[in-house]
């Protein structure tokens, strides 16, 4: 479809352009030009000849979808993935940027790090967002140089997967991010209650005699660092929220006139704790899958507003760390590539949750979470950014064709509606379906 | 992912078809239940049979055991078969060996069968998914432990016509234990009326779910009012401790007394699945009175053992 000739312009013709940032919903042509949004216009009204062109009729042409938790596993732990693979998943999925978590090893809670992650050698193909690490070596006792961080190229701190629990280091830590002006995201658990716990607690850990965890070690953290939040003047962010009592939790934060955002995982709205079956490990993450009333309350707040983002905490494992006893295997699923056929088919299709909303959930949204200026929206002067999918196309997911070097998902062979069909990063196509 | 054993299997004529695993009493069916039971009436484990001839059966123990352990051991070995006790301290396990390679290396020296104690809950299951051998449950974690159960409702049926309709009172800690989920499996399987007894902390309102008519009660008394059958289960010291549970509370609110036992049915039997400890879930009045089958329940672990044997390698006759 595109003719490559290269002065830098790409025209997206025919699309039904999908903004939720301008609440636009209408047949427009796209012109990109230097890496920038140069036009929106209604149809055949962009004048002039254009180097490239890309056919878009009967796809939607939405902003670059921004996923706001991922693990992308460098430095330290390439068996898993790698920068490079990564954000090809990454495209694969219709994200042109992804936040890596700083759970790798060495831990990034250095400026150093941080940098690293964004050299060119690490060969991403779509945006790299760092989140540092809040305290040296997410140990959850001395704060890192959010400032540095923020230097490097860090748009904000957590040290997910090991939750500040001390309350006068989030305290701090929240205090220091609003001097900053970054957001501090929180992986929702009260550890010290759920050690030994490989799932949610309930009617399938009693039967298969495993430990679960309850969903107040995740909504009182939630509660309390919404609190922390206020006092501070900070933006929380709660990430992968699992709960319906968490959600009860960020609602009664922002009635307090806390500044609390959330993100939910596709797995968490799609998935109940009964997916562990057998012992599959595959449906082994953290937060884990909860109940078909917390399930339902995600899918209640993801329509009506509650949630900003759908993330997907992308966490890629080697199968020998999945291939062994249930409470021994690793925390964690792969998502990028099956987040958006999984909105499509549970939100859109059996939830009627409309597609512009869906839209804002992967891009005005997180967006807005981190105060990302000129992404996640089309509005002219934007980044060049864009997702162009197909939300009626059906296809199967297939773990053996994912572009991640991790092949732990629940997903493998499920049918999906909603395909990618092209994403473009800074206005040059980063993933083309086949 | 499932894997083919590296080296081709040995004599498969002499594989039947019939082999199977046992993993776990949810789901299984009420005739095999039946059938592991009638087998195990004809096994005697002072008379050998050499069913199992030239069979080799490894039992892979991560987990200290005594009786399940023995039983299954003499078990075999009354059935004519050869057996290795892998234990976990003892082995390349120690060494990081992952528990699907220990089960390749087993099958790959010869292993027919594996018998298999793990403290996680779903190993054998992880193992039976990996290997073409059966795979026997000698316990996992808190989840299972089919063939106490199996060899419970033996002991049970040796005093009763039928489990069905009968009364049973399980009283303890329900939450970590695998014979009680076990138990609960196949006593509700076989339309016996189940009554679990204990604090919220051993007895959570969750347990109920585990099959269709349980029911839930606090009150020892309540709990023994026609019960036909009580089940004593296990108390750990430690256990208590870590739900802040007080021993002298507990001792006084749920332990099996002569005295309470008097609200049962006058010929109510009283189980337990060992290790007892005497003076905390029960006493030693009623652990040596005249209802306990305590003893027996040991005893017949090992014609229950050889039925299972016999059973999932496919040469019952």
């Amino acid at each position: 479809m595109s003719k490559e000739r290269t002065d830098g312009a790409l025209l997206l013709r025919g699309g039904r352009v999908l903004d939720p940032a301008a609440r636009l919903d209408a047949e427009m042509d796209v012109l990109l030009r230097d890496g920038r949004v140069a036009e929106v216009a209604p149809r055949n009204k962009i004048r002039g000849s254009h180097d490239a062109s890309f056919d878009a009729r009967g796809l939607i042409v939405a902003p670059g979808f921004i996923d706001l938790h991922v693990h992308l596993r460098e430095p330290g732990q390439s068996y898993k993935e790698t920068i490079a693979s990564g954000t090809a998943a990454a495209a694969a999925g219709g994200f042109t940027s992804v936040c890596a978590m700083p759970n790798t090893v060495p831990v990034n809670d250095s400026p150093e790090i941080t940098a690293w992650m964004k050299l060119l050698e690490r060969g991403a193909v779509v945006n790299v967002f760092p989140v540092a690490a809040a305290t040296v070596g997410s140990k959850g006792e001395r704060l890192t140089d959010f400032r540095a961080l923020q230097r490097a190229g860090a748009v904000a701190v957590t040290d997910d997967g090991r939750p500040i629990l001390d309350d006068a280091v989030m305290g701090d830590a929240l205090r220091l991010a609003a001097q900053v002006g970054f957001p501090v995201m929180q992986h929702a658990e009260d550890t010290r209650r759920t050690a030994g716990c490989s799932m949610h607690e309930g009617a399938t850990a009693f039967r298969l005699g495993l430990r679960g965890m309850t969903t107040a070690a995740e909504a009182d953290v939630v509660e309390r660092d919404a609190q922390l939040a206020r006092q501070a003047g900070a933006s929380l962010h709660v990430a992968h929220l699992s709960t319906a009592a968490a959600l009860k939790a960020v609602r009664r934060g922002r009635r307090n006139r806390a500044r609390v955002t959330c993100e939910v995982t596709p797995h968490h709205f799609t998935l109940t704790d009964e997916a562990v079956g057998e012992y599959d490990t595959r449906a082994k993450m953290n937060p884990p899958l909860r109940s078909a009333a917390d399930c339902e309350a995600i899918l209640v707040a993801l329509a009506d507003g509650t949630i900003d983002a759908i993330a997907t905490d992308h966490a890629p494992h080697a199968i020998h760390e999945k291939q062994v006893e249930f409470e021994r295997a690793a925390f964690g699923i792969t998502g990028l590539e099956t987040a958006l056929g999984l909105a499509i088919t549970k939100l859109h299709r059996e939830k009627r949750v409309p597609l512009l909303r869906i839209v804002e959930l992967f891009t005005a949204g997180p967006a807005r979470v981190l105060g990302l200026r000129g992404r996640g929206s089309l509005a002219r002067g934007s980044f060049a950014d864009v997702t162009l999918f197909d939300p009626s196309a059906r296809w199967t997911f297939h773990t053996e064709k994912s572009l991640s070097r991790s092949r732990n998902t629940p997903f493998d062979g499920w049918q999906l509606v909603g395909k990618v069909v092209a994403t473009i990063v800074g206005g040059h196509v980063a993933y083309r379906a086949e | 992912m499932k894997r083919r054993s590296p080296t081709p299997r040995r004599k498969p004529a002499r594989r039947s078809r019939k082999a199977r695993s046992l993993l776990g009493m949810e789901g299984l069916p009420a005739e095999e239940i039946r059938t592991l039971l009638r087998l195990a009436r004809r096994m005697d484990p002072h008379k050998p049979r050499p069913l199992l001839r030239h069979r080799r059966i490894a039992l892979l123990f991560y987990e200290a055991s005594t009786r399940t352990r023995v039983s299954f051991e003499f078990a075999a070995k009354a059935l004519g078969a050869t057996t290795s006790v892998i234990h976990a301290s003892a082995s390349s396990i120690e060494k990081g060996e992952s528990l699907v390679d220990t089960g390749y290396t087993l099958v790959a020296t010869g292993a027919d069968a594996i018998v298999i104690r793990h403290p996680a809950a779903g190993a054998p299951h992880l193992l039976a998914r990996h290997l073409e051998v059966p795979v026997i449950n000698a316990g996992d974690g808190m989840h299972e432990h089919p063939s106490q159960a199996l060899l419970d409702a033996y002991t049970i049926l040796r005093h009763r016509k039928s489990l069905s309709g009968l009364r049973l009172t399980m009283v303890g800690d329900v939450l970590h234990s695998r014979v009680a989920r076990s138990n609960i499996h196949l006593l509700s399987a076989f339309g016996a009326q189940v009554t679990l007894c204990g604090p919220p902390e051993f007895v959570p309102d969750v347990a109920a779910t585990l099959a269709r008519g349980l029911r839930i009660t606090r009150h020892l008394e309540e709990a023994l009012r026609g019960a036909d059958v009580v089940m004593v289960l296990r108390v750990q010291k430690e256990r208590l401790a870590s739900r802040k549970l007080d021993a002298a509370e507990y001792v006084a609110g749920y332990q099996l007394t002569a005295e309470r036992l008097k609200i049962a049915r006058r010929d109510a039997l009283v189980l337990h699945p060992g290790p007892i400890i005497r003076g905390m879930e029960l006493t030693a009045e009623v652990a040596d009175g005249p209802q306990s089958v305590i003893r027996e329940q040991v005893a017949n672990g090992v014609a229950v053992r050889m039925a299972v044997l016999a059973h999932c390698l496919g040469v019952a006759r």
